[in-house]
Order: structure tokens, then C-alpha cells, then sequence
């Protein structure tokens, strides 16, 4: 054969692969509203980046005929390519090959580009599409899934992991996603279980629906599981090219610095956004954007846990991890969920090099039976770990109200943060002025001609004394006491000055967070 | 104690109180807090199914007196045949459940007095 034969026979063999599973699967998949496989990775890269590899594995089934059954790439498409100029190590499940199912060959595709990405020490993309086991292959695709998990908990803290969930994800093959950094669903398409409906409906005989069960929104609203709901793929694709841009390429890197850009303070006075009265609400998002560069805020898990605020913005064009308490919602109280969400997102920016600004406005921990019963000791605790345990520079802005346990979790000067201030409007207490004089002078307003009357003087006595932020920086917990408008100077200089900060922690092989 | 009370509109967005130590928050409420169960304390005399699952035998009728750790009747669930024990000495008030009967979650099977 000629090179020109021997090229042709190689468009030829590229030509038969790069069908995937036929015309006919093809359509189908594009009836449920979904892409295929290789679309999604075109339109996520950037043009004409991505370079594809293993296009030729075969599978390694014998049993139940399989071995006369052609699978092109075995199901899975794997490559490298690049974001905005970023490279990724990226796979994508194609559901139309034998519904994307996971094989031997398969899985060995998915963990040769993992191991690829941690050898090159850059972000690995997932793109889960997948029927889930591939029965005919037994043992050999446990084996498949097995490798996975344990590459995915390797590369945690060394790589950015992200997956993204565009069609079934179910059974044992929702835990990749679960040990990655960030999940993408998109609403009507992504589905993720342990157990399906037909399942619980034969074993506990409960009928619900895939998209009640775990559908995007579920994930998004009630699981947490999930970090950034899109309505459409497209959309998702345009979530995760956003995200690649504020994170590193690994865990000795920063994240790329972007052009300085000044807040639009036009747009977010700063000096207006917050009502004094602590009991009054505002959406603290907006604080955010009146100190964050060009007013950009990129929240993560936006619909869970909603008195909580995590996400990612730039100062000076560097990347920072905001962390706030929402008062508009549940008066931005800890709770379990809003605890778990925070005490991750800590821990993505620390390992990731991405210093913390926190924005304290609560009342403390949310009373309740349902909350005890659900652990709020256990998960209030986590964000005490992840906040002592980060070693990135620490930035805390009291705005208003901080009381109790919550002031202390809230990146307090005792869990380390390198800077504390606080707007004139602080009140760092023990707890609310209501609740302390009813404690404190119980007896006098018990015995008081008017106990009303009484209650109201006593309270606003303790206000006077101990709403403000000028006990605490008497005592030097706080460093300065700031007007709002010098908030974005004040924390500027702050992350300038700590750009060298060197913390040692105690020797150990790794802590035991309270998960 | 946090409780919610009256409703005040602001800028279309409906927000309700959340009182915390005594201070009333006004705020929004999400879908886990308000849509949280009520807690029930349990109760002994109530023998409530401890997952879905059908009735494939009952061993007791009405009005039987049972001693504690005698079999009352069997909780089909995940293929395993659970028998439920009386945890008392005592008497069955009422049985809400019949041969062949599917259950839900915490279900009530057996009254005892």
C-alpha cells in the first residue's frame, strides 16, 4: 500500500468511528434535546482545539455475544483542548454507543485522560451521559468505576474537577461527580440517582417521577449536590467557560490575574444598600458587587441554601472567593445545609490558592428540632474546620449583625483571619440585644410596675453598651472600625499586603473534618 | 424559639418573620425551613411500619392479649420478612392493616393499650 492508500484507509477507519452509535441513535438523542457527545466538547472548547485520543480503543466484552459487537471508542470520547486559551484534559460519554455505557475499555479511556490531566497538572472536564454499568461486562466495569473514584479522590485538591451531567447518572456512577469540585445540571436533561423510580416503586412501592426524584432542579434546590443550573446546554457550556477563568490550573498555581476593573458605583452604593435596623433585610449579593471588580459576581450553588452566598468575584484582577450571609433569607442564619455549602466552598478556595473575603451579617445558628435532629452540631462544625484550616489570606467584613456561635464561625480573628473590620453599623455580641436584656434583667423586668415598658428601656441599654463594633476592638478582635465607602480600599490593601503570607500548620497526614 | 408570624410586603417581594432570641427578622423563608415536618414525640402504644413494605402474614386479632416480644404480624420489605414484636405486654386495640396490604413509611399497623 502507497502512504496515500494507507491515508485513506485511516480517513476511512476515522470516518466509520467518529459515527458514534449510527444516524439512527444519533436522532434520537437529539429528540430528548440533548447534543452528542462530540458537539458538546466542539462547543465547550475553544475553535479548533480539541485533539482527540484512544479514538480506535475497542471494548474487551466476550461474553453474550458482545465480541461480534463493534462499539465505536467504546462509548467515550476523551481529549485535550483549551478554555478562553486554558488547557483541559476533557471525556465525554456518548450515549449513543450502547447508551453510553461503562465497560473496561471505557473506564480505562476516562482514567488514561485523568492521569494525563494530573500528570500535566491541568483542570479535568466529565461529561456524563451514561446508562450506567455495562452488565455484559460483570465485574470488569465495578472495576471501571472503582479506578474512577479513586483517581477522582488523587487528583482532589491537586486539579479543578468538574463534571458535567447531560442525560441519566445513576447508580454507583453518581459518585465521580459527587468527588469533584463542581457539578453543572442542565434542567430536563440531567438526572442523577442511586436508585431509579422503577426500583423504589418494586422495593418500597413509592411512585415519583425521574425529574422529581433527580432531576436538575432537585439537585440544585434540595440535595446540593449539584453547583450551577442552567436551563439549556448551551448555557451550561457558557456557566463552565465563565468558571475555568477564575480558578487555577492546579493547586501550586494562582488563578490568572484579569485587567483591574473599578466597581460601578453608580449602579451600587455601597452607603445605601443596607438598612441599619439589623432585624431590616437586603440582598448582601449587592455588597458584594459594590466592592468586587466591574460589580461581577459569579455565585456557585445559587439556588441551595439561599441565606448563605458563596461564589467567586476579582479584586485588582485577582480571584477571590466571597463567603456572606444572606439577610434576605432566613435573616442568613447557620443552618445545616447553608453550613455544608460554605464549608466546601472554603476549602476549594484554600486548596486552590484563592484568598477569602467573608461578609458577616447574622443572628447565629437556626433554632429548631428539625435542624438538632438533622446535625447542625455535626455541619455547624465544618465550617469552624474548613475556616481554622485555611491558610489563605483571610479577610472579614462585619456589616452589621454578629452574634454568638455565628460570630465566631464566621472567619472570626480566633479561626485566624488576617484582617477583621467593621462598618459602624457592627453589633458583635453574645447575642441580640432582645434576647440578652430578657436574660439579664429578667428579675427587674418581671418585678418592673410596667414590664413592657421596662423590657423596651433595658433593651435599648444593652444596645447602647453592647450593640457596636467598639467592644470588640477594644478588646482588639477587630482591626478597624471602617465607613462602608472605605471597604474596597481597606480589603485591597489587605490581600496586597498578605500576597506573601506564610502559615505553617502542624504536621499530620490529614485532619479528620467533622464530615 | 423561631416561628413565623404575620406577612409584610415589600418591593413585590413577600417577606415573613423569623423570630430569633426574641428579635423578629424580617426575611425570606426557603422551601427546606418552611416546608420542614412538625416533630411528633414517639409513641410507644402506636407499632408504625419502619419502612414501606406489604403484609404477607398477621399473627393477632382485636381484642388479643399479647405478651412483650410476642410476633404481632410480618413487615414485608426489601424481600426480607421483618416480624414486628410487641414491645410491651399488653393489648391490641385495633389493626389497620389487612392481608396483602401495601404500606408507607411509618405507618400505623398496630394500636396497642
Amino acid at each position: 500500500m502507497s502512504i496515500k492508500q494507507k491515508t485513506l484507509d485511516l480517513k476511512k477507519r476515522m470516518q466509520d468511528a467518529l459515527q458514534g452509535g449510527g444516524a439512527q441513535a444519533i436522532e434520537k438523542q437529539v429528540a430528548m434535546g440533548k447534543m452528542t457527545a462530540r458537539e458538546r466538547i466542539i462547543s465547550l472548547l475553544d475553535p479548533n482545539s480539541f485533539h482527540e485520543y484512544d479514538l480506535f480503543v475497542e471494548h474487551a466484552a466476550k461474553d453474550f455475544d458482545m465480541d461480534k459487537k463493534q462499539l465505536p471508542g467504546d462509548g467515550v470520547i476523551t481529549g485535550t483542548g483549551t478554555i478562553s486559551g486554558y488547557p483541559v484534559c476533557i471525556y465525554a460519554q456518548d450515549f449513543t454507543v450502547a447508551g453510553g455505557s461503562l465497560g473496561l475499555m471505557h473506564a480505562r479511556k476516562i482514567t488514561k485522560i485523568m492521569d494525563l490531566a494530573m500528570n500535566l497538572k491541568i483542570p479535568i472536564i466529565g461529561i456524563n451521559d451514561s446508562g450506567g454499568a455495562r452488565i455484559q461486562e460483570g465485574v470488569n466495569s465495578l472495576a471501571g468505576y472503582g479506578e474512577i473514584f479513586f483517581r477522582n479522590t488523587q487528583a482532589s485538591g491537586v486539579i479543578p474537577q468538574i463534571s458535567v451531567i447531560l442525560g441519566p447518572c445513576a447508580g454507583g456512577a453518581v459518585y465521580s461527580p459527587a468527588l469533584t469540585d463542581f457539578v453543572f445540571v442542565v434542567d430536563k436533561i440531567s438526572k442523577m440517582f442511586i436508585t431509579g423510580p422503577e426500583v423504589i416503586k418494586s422495593v418500597l412501592g413509592e411512585e415519583i417521577s425521574m425529574e422529581e426524584l433527580g432531576g436538575a432542579r432537585v439537585h440544585s434546590e434540595i440535595t446540593g449536590n449539584a453547583h450551577f443550573f442552567a436551563e439549556s446546554e448551551a448555557e451550561c457550556f457558557q456557566q463552565i467557560k465563565k468558571l475555568v477563568t477564575y480558578i487555577p490550573w492546579n493547586n501550586s498555581k494562582k488563578a490568572e490575574p484579569f485587567p483591574k476593573k473599578a466597581p460601578k458605583t453608580e449602579e451600587f452604593k455601597i452607603d445605601k444598600i443596607m438598612p441599619a435596623d439589623p432585624r431590616q433585610p437586603y440582598d448582601v449579593r449587592d455588597v458584594i458587587k459594590s466592592i468586587s471588580d466591574n460589580s461581577e459576581f459569579f455565585e456557585v450553588q445559587e439556588l441551595f441554601a439561599a441565606n448563605m452566598v458563596v461564589g467567586f468575584g476579582r479584586l485588582n484582577g485577582q480571584t477571590i472567593g466571597f463567603v456572606a450571609n444572606q439577610p434576605m433569607v432566613l435573616a442568613g442564619v447557620l443552618d445545616v445545609d447553608s453550613s455544608d455549602k460554605a464549608a466546601r466552598f472554603i476549602r476549594f478556595c484554600n486548596a486552590f490558592n484563592i484568598p477569602l473575603v467573608t461578609l458577616v451579617d447574622l443572628p447565629g445558628y437556626l433554632p429548631g428540632i428539625d435542624q438538632e435532629h438533622a446535625g447542625v452540631i455535626r455541619h455547624g462544625a465544618k465550617i469552624l474546620y474548613s475556616y481554622s484550616e485555611a491558610t489563605v489570606p483571610k479577610v472579614t467584613i462585619i456589616l452589621r449583625k454578629a452574634y454568638g456561635g455565628g460570630y465566631i464561625a464566621m472567619c472570626s480573628r480566633h479561626l485566624r483571619a488576617d484582617f477583621v473590620f467593621a462598618w459602624p453599623t457592627a453589633e458583635i455580641a453574645v447575642m441580640g440585644p432582645e434576647g440578652a436584656a430578657n436574660i439579664i434583667f429578667r428579675s427587674e423586668i418581671k418585678n418592673a410596675e410596667n414590664p413592657e415598658e421596662m423590657r423596651k428601656k433595658k433593651v435599648e441599654e444593652y444596645k447602647e453598651k453592647f450593640a457596636n463594633p467598639y467592644v470588640a476592638a477594644a478588646h482588639g478582635y477587630v482591626d478597624a472600625v471602617i465607613e462602608p465607602h472605605d471597604t474596597r480600599k481597606f480589603v485591597l490593601h489587605a490581600l496586597e499586603i498578605s500576597a506573601t503570607k506564610e502559615q505553617l500548620i502542624p504536621t499530620k497526614k490529614h485532619g479528620i473534618p467533622p464530615f | 424559639m423561631a416561628k413565623t408570624k404575620k406577612t409584610i410586603e415589600k418591593e413585590e417581594i413577600i417577606y415573613s418573620e423569623l423570630v430569633i432570641d426574641d428579635a423578629a427578622y424580617i426575611t425570606l423563608h426557603n422551601k427546606m425551613h418552611s416546608q420542614r415536618k412538625p416533630y411528633v414525640p414517639r409513641n410507644p402504644k402506636l407499632i408504625k411500619a419502619f419502612m414501606p413494605g406489604s403484609i404477607p402474614e398477621i399473627f393477632v386479632k382485636k381484642g388479643d392479649e399479647v405478651k412483650e416480644g410476642q410476633e404481632l404480624l410480618i413487615l414485608e420489605a426489601m424481600k426480607m420478612k421483618n416480624i414486628i414484636i410487641a414491645p410491651f405486654d399488653g393489648h391490641i386495640k385495633s389493626i389497620n392493616v389487612k392481608l396483602g396490604d401495601m404500606v408507607p413509611k411509618a405507618f400505623v399497623l398496630i394500636e396497642m393499650k
